[in-house]
């Protein structure tokens, strides 16, 4: 399946968002997600289930003024 | 004391986080500005560097009050989503609310803004909203929820001082009893002091500190000022008039001779 993951194509077969964080070695990390433009809390990102063409961020803290 | 959302903060300037030449200096500077509260932004992780995870650990190190920002985003619904991003990430309820119209003024877009405001404080989201000075943007940014206003100087990291002094003066005198922060356009100490003697409430500082040639002697300089044009606002200055005044008594003066002539 081809998704866009922080705004590049990306191929994946991970069913779900905790999943695909999981693989990209984030399952501990301090992130927060989103999907097609929406916000997924953590706890939910078990059950958000990724979808052809879905658009996901994956964010972190970072400097800011 | 600076209260804000109903917290006591003994510093009245707030210190953003990004372009310093190094994470020591950020620290070191961060360390003497005072501040109590930092600003940070969200950005896309990679898998690979995880930028994001050390910069964190560096933060948490610091112990001050996160406040997270919108930078970057260019309409309510990405400000929205990255405000949930952010609420969950920082653990906080807190957020720096910028709507940006513009990409070479970086201005806020007042409408976004103010859609956004909305949205996000019937959320629970308590709003310090990256303004203009305008009084009625400032109205409705009230009336959506938002107790606190940061309106900006000048463009962000112009360091050109107060643009429009006589603006800000009018937004102060006409919310009294709202804390206003001056977020963004201030370059040098002089202008921090300028708008702390009208009685702004705090300043908000990043590339002025961080871009200078030794940030943390110019985070030290900037403490400084902004106690300085504090410590003047409540002890009241004095009117400006046209023509000299004498501060030396001139009663006694020796020689002293009425002039017969006026």
């Amino acid at each position: 399946m081809q998704i866009i993951l922080n705004g590049e194509a990306f191929a994946t077969d991970a069913k779900t968002l905790e999943e695909l964080c999981a693989r990209l070695g984030f399952a501990e990390a301090k992130i927060a997600t989103a999907v097609n433009g929406s916000f997924v809390a953590a706890a939910s990102r078990g059950t958000t289930r990724l979808a052809e063409a879905d658009e996901i961020e994956i964010v972190a803290p970072r400097q800011g003024g | 004391m600076l209260t804000l959302y109903g917290k006591d903060f003994a510093s009245r300037l707030l210190l953003g986080t990004a372009q310093y030449p190094s994470p020591e200096s950020l620290k070191q500077a961060v360390k003497a500005s005072g501040a109590e509260i930092i600003t940070v932004s969200l950005r896309r992780e990679s898998a690979r560097a995880r930028t994001g995870q050390g910069f964190w650990a560096l933060i948490e190190e610091l112990g001050c009050k996160v406040l997270p920002n919108t930078a970057g985003c260019h309409t309510a619904k990405e400000a929205i989503a990255t405000a949930h991003m952010a609420r969950e990430l920082f653990n906080t309820n807190w957020i720096k609310l910028e709507v940006i119209a513009n990409d070479d003024t970086l201005q806020p877009d007042l409408f976004g803004l103010v859609e956004a405001a909305g949205a996000l404080s019937a959320e629970g989201f308590e709003i310090l909203p990256y303004t203009t000075e305008d009084l009625s943007a400032a109205e409705r940014l009230v009336a959506a929820g938002c107790t606190v206003l940061m309106p900006w100087a000048a463009p962000i990291g112009s360091a050109r001082g107060l643009i429009n002094r006589e603006a800000l003066k009018t937004l102060r005198a006409y919310f009294p009893d709202i804390p206003l922060i001056v977020d963004a356009g201030l370059g040098a100490p002089s202008h921090a002091a300028e708008v702390m003697e009208m009685g702004y409430d705090a300043v908000l500082l990043n590339t002025a500190v961080a871009k200078a040639g030794d940030p943390v002697k110019m985070a030290a300089a900037f403490a400084r000022a902004i106690e300085a044009g504090r410590l003047a606002f409540e002890a009241g200055l004095i009117e400006p008039r046209d023509m000299a005044s004498p501060s030396t008594p001139v009663a006694g003066t020796p020689f002293f001779k009425i002039d017969h002539a006026s």
